[in-house]
């Protein structure tokens, strides 16, 4: 059932026209599918991150930083299950390697991921999902809309993440998407959740400066997602590699 | 004749000192390093709201091209400007500014940032990469600082990116949808500025 929301959603956005429309004259940003809407959806989702996420994350970090950094360490090491078949669609064989090297060495002497001896070995992790992949195969972004409580998007990153429930993540398929005697689907749900309030605790303060400090809180989210995913996508780690510096250069010259 | 030779020797080496001295004052690493240090010491020295709030303003004006970030946030928009428009752009976004830098500073108290390593984009841009340590509550983050060293006797901070992501661009997108949500009337940004500096 969720696929086909899923798949009707996605080709509603197809056929609206907008999916390809990648940029707007004045901003240099993508372009919206529907605004209005998704201001109301971020709305929304504010109301809940209130009343559940941001509370949660508060008592979450009451726990101790060794239990909060495990936490965080089985999560990520769950997703090298993702990144692995990522990086070879993205013909990145060597990260492929280094990612597996470091599932299987952070799995075993890491005690199911809850310590990360790989990293202390140097083999670094770059994480890798869908949307990154499509975009490395030249798929253009889309336009950009907000989803009910999984917050911002592109029609890209959309599909990319439909892509792990149809058969795209391991976890997913051997807890969720298959019958097995060793995991159910609630294991799914809980490190989904988990990594929502490992996150999310770890950028309290972050959100709280934002939003006090924000005269347009969902365009300012909209640009620090698609900066983001435009780092992840280049694997930059900085945006001085991928910044545009006409305008600065227009402003020298004036 | 030798005594004035020699004179005029010595006069040569302490000019070349103090130059050299001056110079790597303004150097890139040095500049942002002296900039965290003076804004530790106003975050430490006292609770007084007031004092960090005046004392770290007048760092900002001395060190960030405020007139320049301004100018880059308001994108194409910034052509349609008539002198009257920039003027009263540009006030309004020093206020606006220094309330939104004095608010996310403030809010550390004892904030470490150890620069890590600097480099030189072009003759313009020098990027300062540095490391805001990790306390018990909030993990390590990356903060790069790029400069513009145009003059570089007087450097000047134009763009903070953290963990990537950078400040002024943020802010560039931010101005630009209150625009073009208002059918691109630059006056409703006036406003929403006037808003924000008066709460």
């Amino acid at each position: 059932m969720r696929k086909l929301i899923w798949i009707t959603v996605l080709c509603t956005l197809m056929s609206s026209g907008q999916v390809l429309a990648d940029t707007k004259s004045n901003t240099n940003t993508t372009s919206e599918c529907f605004e209005g809407l998704s201001r109301a959806i971020f709305s929304f989702n504010q109301g809940l991150d209130k009343v559940a996420f941001k509370p949660i994350a508060k008592v979450y970090r009451i726990l101790p930083n060794p239990i909060r950094q495990g936490t965080g360490n089985v999560v990520s090491n769950l997703s090298h299950v993702m990144t692995i078949p990522n990086n070879i669609l993205q013909g990145d064989f060597k990260a492929a390697g280094v990612t597996t090297a470091r599932f299987i060495i952070n799995t075993t002497v890491g005690i199911f991921g809850i310590f990360d001896p790989a990293s202390a070995m140097g083999l670094n992790y770059e994480k890798e999902d869908y949307g990154q992949t499509l975009a490395t195969w030249g798929v253009p972004s889309g336009c950009y809309f907000v989803m009910p409580i999984i917050g911002p998007t592109t029609v890209r990153d959309a599909v990319g993440f439909a892509a792990t429930t149809i058969g795209g993540d391991p976890w997913y398929n051997v807890t969720t998407g298959n019958d097995t005697k060793h995991f159910k689907d609630s294991d799914y749900y809980y490190t989904i959740g988990a990594k929502g309030i490992d996150f999310r605790a770890k950028n309290i303060e972050s959100f709280d400066n934002l939003e006090k400090n924000s005269m347009d809180l969902y365009a300012s989210l909209k640009s620090l997602y698609l900066q983001n995913r435009k780092n992840q996508i280049n694997n930059s780690k900085t945006i001085t590699e991928t910044q545009d510096d006409s305008d600065w250069d227009d402003i020298d010259n004036q | 004749m030798k005594k004035k030779f020699i004179f005029f020797i010595n006069l040569i080496f302490i000019f070349f000192l103090i130059g050299t001295l001056n110079l790597k004052a303004q150097e890139p690493r040095l500049f942002i390093e002296n900039i965290v240090n003076e804004a530790q010491v106003i975050l430490k020295a006292t609770n007084s709201k007031e004092y960090k709030s005046e004392n770290l303003a007048k760092l900002a004006v001395k060190t960030v091209d405020i007139k320049g970030i301004g100018m880059y946030t308001l994108g194409s928009y910034r052509k349609q400007l008539n002198d009257e428009q920039k003027k009263k752009y540009a006030d309004l976004f020093q206020k606006y500014f220094l309330k939104t830098f004095v608010s996310r500073l403030t809010e550390y108290s004892d904030p470490k940032i150890n620069v890590i390593s600097t480099e030189k984009k072009n003759d313009k841009y020098t990027i300062v990469f540095s490391l805001l340590e990790a306390t018990s509550k909030k993990p390590e983050v990356k903060v790069d600082w790029r400069v513009y060293t145009k003059n570089p006797e007087k450097p000047l901070i134009r763009d903070l990116i953290i963990e990537g992501l950078s400040l002024a661009r943020t802010q560039k997108e931010e101005f630009a949808s209150i625009i073009e949500g208002n059918d691109g009337d630059i006056n409703a940004l006036f406003k929403k500025l006037e808003e924000f500096i008066n709460s």
